[in-house]
Order: C-alpha cells, then structure tokens, then sequence
C-alpha cells in the first residue's frame, strides 16, 4: 500500500538531518518520465520546443535556464497541469493526470499565500489526501506518516505551530515534508531554496542529498548553480530547448545554448571548470 | 427587554439572525481565505436584477433571487477560472447589469414597490416563517457540504496546485463553494439587504483571521461574532429607531475598526 520505507520507524540522528532509513528500491534503473518531442506554450508563443528528455530512477537532476526558458512549464506539463501542444509524456508509465499521484510536489515560494491561517500538521496532512480518500477521514496511519516526515526534516517540534510564525527555510522544509507525505517515487522541486538564507539553503540540499540516497528520484529546478552541481548527479539546461546528457558536468555548448550570459561554473563540490567568458548577446 | 421577546416579529428576527451567522460564518471564512470577496460582492448585487424580474412577473422574490444568484454565482466563477485577464472588470460589469436589470424591471411592474428597498437594505423584522426555513435549509446544506468536504477545501484554499496533483477534485470544490456563496447571500437578503451583504459576510471572518490560526477555529469565531452582531446591530435599531440593516453592518464595521487597533497593539497574538 505506502511505500516501503513506511515499515521502519527508527532513523538516526546525524547533525541537523535526521538520516531516513534505508529503502529498497534503490537505484534499480527503471525509466520514471519519459519525454518525447514535445513542444508546448501559451497563446501561440513556443515555449518548449521538441523535448526529449527521461528520468531515470534515483537520478538527482538539477534543472537550470534563464528566467522564461520554459522550467516551470515543464513542471506544469509533467504534473499534468498543462497540456502540450505536440509529442508524449509518460509520467510511471501513465498519462501524467494518472501517474502524477506518484509525485511529491514542492511548488514555488511565491505561490503561497503567507498569511493563510493552517498549522504546520495540517500542511503535511495535506500530502495524505488524493482524489480516493474523498469521504474518508485521515487515520492514525496518516497520522503517524505526518509526523515521521516532519521528522525527517526536523521540523518535528514545530508541528502545532502556525505555518506563518516559521522562517523561510522552515516553511520550505514543511513543504518537503509534505511532498514526502505522499510517498513519492519523484520529488520535484521548483526553485526550492528562493527566499531562504544561506543556512538553511545548505540544509535543504544535505536534506534532499539524503532523501535521494534513499532512493527517491529527484527533480529540481534551481537558480542556485553553484550550489546545485555540488548535489546534483545530473544537470540539464533548459532554454526552450533541453540540453541533457545525463551527466554531472555542464559542458560548454550546453551551457552557450541554454544561457546568453556569461556564468561561472563548479561541479560537483570541486571548483571544476570556469568556463571563458563569452559575448553578451545582443 | 424581555417583552420584545413576545413579539412574533423580534423573535423571528432574532431567530434569522441565528440562522444567518451560521452560514455567514463558514462561508464568510471560506470567501475571506479565498479572496473571493469581490466575486461575492458582485453575486450579492447581480441578485437585485432576480428581485426586480420576480416582482415584474409576480412570483416570489426569493426565488428570483436564487436563480439569479445561482446563475451570477456560476458566471463570475466560470470568468474567474477562465479568463486570463480583466477578471474584475468582467465580474463588475455583470454586477451593475445586474442591478440595472432589477431596477428596470421595477420601473416597469406598476403599482407599490416599497418592498423592493427591503431587499436592498435588508428587512430583518420582516422575517416569515417560510424564510426561516429556507434559511434552516440553507444552513443545513452549508453545514453538510463543509463537514463533507474540510479537508479538501481547506487543501485546495491554501494550494490549489497542490491539491490538483492530489488529484483532488478542485474544480467541483470550487462549484460547491460558489453554490454556497450564492444560497448564502439569498439568506442574508433579508437580513442586512444586498446592498451590504459584502460587509457582513467578511468582517467576522476578517477579525476571526486576526486572531486565531486555524480555520475551524475562525469559522467558529465568525459565527459568534456575526450573531453578536446581528441581534446586537438588532437592538440598537430597535431603541434609537434606525434601519437595522445598516446599523448590523456599522456595529460591525466599528468591531473590526476596534479589531485592527487591538491586533496592532496586541504583541502575542499570532499574526501580529
């Protein structure tokens, strides 16, 4: 029924993150989205042009491209929100409606509204409801669920508390937390780490660095470039079109299609590659 | 004060005002977290053109303003999830085309038309039996749906993105809702009339979200404060001879005043 990390129930403890315990179904390389010439916009303008693009199981990818370049309607189009103009998405092997139930979702900031009045619990009970359940009430199940995952992100202590009353990076971390309430085989992410202070930005990447270990796939769209590459374990480019080559390095042609600005690069924790300087377009 | 009690009339109105706060509270907390403030400001007035045509055709008004309420209700909420753009002029164009439609057709039904202010201003003390029921029913359909639906609204009122990728039905919550708002506002007709239905659908719930941090809890505060002040607004109508609709909503709108100074100096409530 949940997922298989639900049976175990102790986790250790290590500095800030609490360590999830282990799960099964790690790393076997299984195709989780597939993405097929697809193309999609509004009102006639392109904003994603021929698409190709999988994911595969227990892969980190971080998502990348200037303002516009189409991240957030790739989101929108894989969680079934949007339609495509042209070409195929399969989300689990489904329509992305059908399959986007395997989904844990951490919209962006901005979409919130930060005065609405809800306790921390019941933005992580959130993650329990799904168009089945209508009718029926959480159970102690959901409630136990509730709590482990705000443990994970160690926001256990806070749970009665008003969303509102909570920092920035705290409230991020509740969102995780509800998209880990859903059981998720994919955790998406748009621009996790906006309006969050450096501290805490550093605790959600050593959060999603453990939440991918455990095996679940992650998805994340970032402006955070040099942060992300040191926790990704693939980068894609998007600008329009998508440049990914299911590796950790942003080659410089990537880089050239995706931005028109020059941007200083580091992978993989390393200072790595400082790619030249190129000519501002127009 | 007690033999204002054994007037038939103070009772019912007592009663409707019981009956109103119910509703106003819930649904007023509902509309306050949604920003669907203006959308049921336009509702409320686009009813008047169901009055006016009711009383043309000589049948009930009530029922007139539930069509019209109805069918307000479904096109400003259709306009809000559809169009793009100029949401708010749309939902204001089609709340003055509502009342011109009303005030025509009182223009054209001949005869004593007194009664059509009633429902612009409200008419509290002229409460029926027939009316308290269509309230109670009201109430009673309101109270079902919420208890049925909580969690899903309150999910889809804080995210609705979320809960779409939850596959929670959105778009039926958002017709249930719009429903409601468009039976309620018939039931506060009577009360504090179209005209200032806005007011009193919003401000309980507005001080309600002042000071409390979960929404049962504001529902709960707002249909207190709406019965105070309905039959508080009731009573001073009464002894100083004043319209009680507008003194319902000038009782209200001085505790919300109250409400905002207290809120402002007030260093452990929680929005603060």
């Amino acid at each position: 029924m949940h997922s298989a990390n639900n049976h175990i129930t102790a986790g250790k403890q290590t500095g800030d993150i609490k360590f999830m315990p282990q799960t099964f179904q790690k790393s076997s390389n299984s195709t989780l989205i597939e993405i097929e010439n697809l193309h999609a916009g509004y009102n006639g303008e392109a904003v994603l042009q021929d698409i190709n693009f999988t994911i595969q199981e227990g892969d980190f990818i971080g998502l990348i491209g200037p303002n516009g370049g189409g991240k957030t309607t790739l989101l929108k189009i894989i969680l079934g929100l949007l339609t495509p103009k042209k070409g195929r998405i399969s989300v689990m092997g489904k329509l992305p409606q059908d399959g986007r139930q395997h989904i844990g979702y951490v919209p962006q900031f901005a979409d919130f509204d930060s005065d609405f009045p809800i306790s921390v619990r019941d933005v992580v009970r959130m993650g329990r409801l799904s168009g089945k359940r209508l009718f029926k009430r959480l159970n102690t199940e959901d409630d136990a669920i509730v709590e482990e995952r705000l443990d994970w992100v160690d926001m256990r202590d806070h749970m009665d508390r008003s969303l509102k009353e909570l920092s920035g990076g705290q409230r991020q971390r509740v969102y995780i937390a509800r998209a880990l309430a859903t059981d998720p085989k994919i955790l998406m992410l748009d621009e996790p780490t906006n309006s969050v202070d450096y501290e805490s930005r550093t605790k959600i990447y050593d959060l999603l660095h453990t939440i991918n270990e455990q095996g679940i796939t992650i998805l994340m769209v970032s402006h955070d470039l040099n942060v992300i590459s040191s926790y990704v374990k693939t980068i894609g480019c998007l600008n329009r079109q998508m440049h990914y080559h299911s590796e950790k390095e942003i080659t410089a042609e990537m880089f050239n299609a995706a931005y028109d600005c020059p941007v200083e690069l580091i992978a993989h924790g390393l200072p790595h590659r400082v790619l030249a300087e190129h000519k501002e377009a127009r | 004060m007690v033999e204002l009690l054994s007037y038939g009339f103070m009772r019912n109105a007592l009663m409707a005002g019981v009956l109103v706060s119910l509703a106003c509270g819930i649904i007023g907390t509902l509309v306050v977290l949604k920003r669907m403030v203006f959308i049921s400001g336009g509702v409320a007035h686009t009813a008047y053109g169901g009055v006016g045509m009711a009383f043309y055709f000589g049948v009930n008004p009530v029922l007139g303003a539930v069509v019209f309420s109805l069918l307000a209700s479904f096109l400003m909420g259709y306009v809000q999830r559809q169009t793009r753009q100029r949401q708010d002029t749309l939902i204001g164009v089609m709340w003055a085309i509502g009342m011109a439609i009303g005030i025509i057709f009182a223009d054209l039904t001949p005869g004593y038309k007194a009664d059509l202010m009633s429902y612009l201003f409200g008419s509290i003390l002229a409460v029926t039996n027939a009316d308290l029921w269509l309230m109670l029913v009201i109430d009673l359909l309101v109270i079902g749906l919420v208890i049925a639906f909580y969690k899903e609204l309150q999910a889809s009122a804080f995210d609705e993105t979320f809960s779409r990728v939850r596959n929670l039905p959105v778009d039926f919550l958002y017709l249930v809702l719009i429903t409601m708002i468009g039976l309620v506002v018939v039931m506060m007709m009577r009360v504090v009339g179209l005209i200032m239905i806005i007011a009193l659908l919003t401000v309980p719930a507005a001080i309600g979200s002042l000071f409390l941090k979960d929404m049962k809890h504001i529902m709960g505060l707002s249909t207190v404060l709406s019965l105070v002040f309905t039959s508080g607004g009731l009573l001073i109508s009464y002894f100083f001879n004043l319209t009680s609709g507008a003194t319902i909503i000038l009782f209200a709108g001085g505790a919300y005043l109250a409400a905002l100074v207290l809120h402002r100096f007030c260093r452990r409530c929680p929005n603060a």
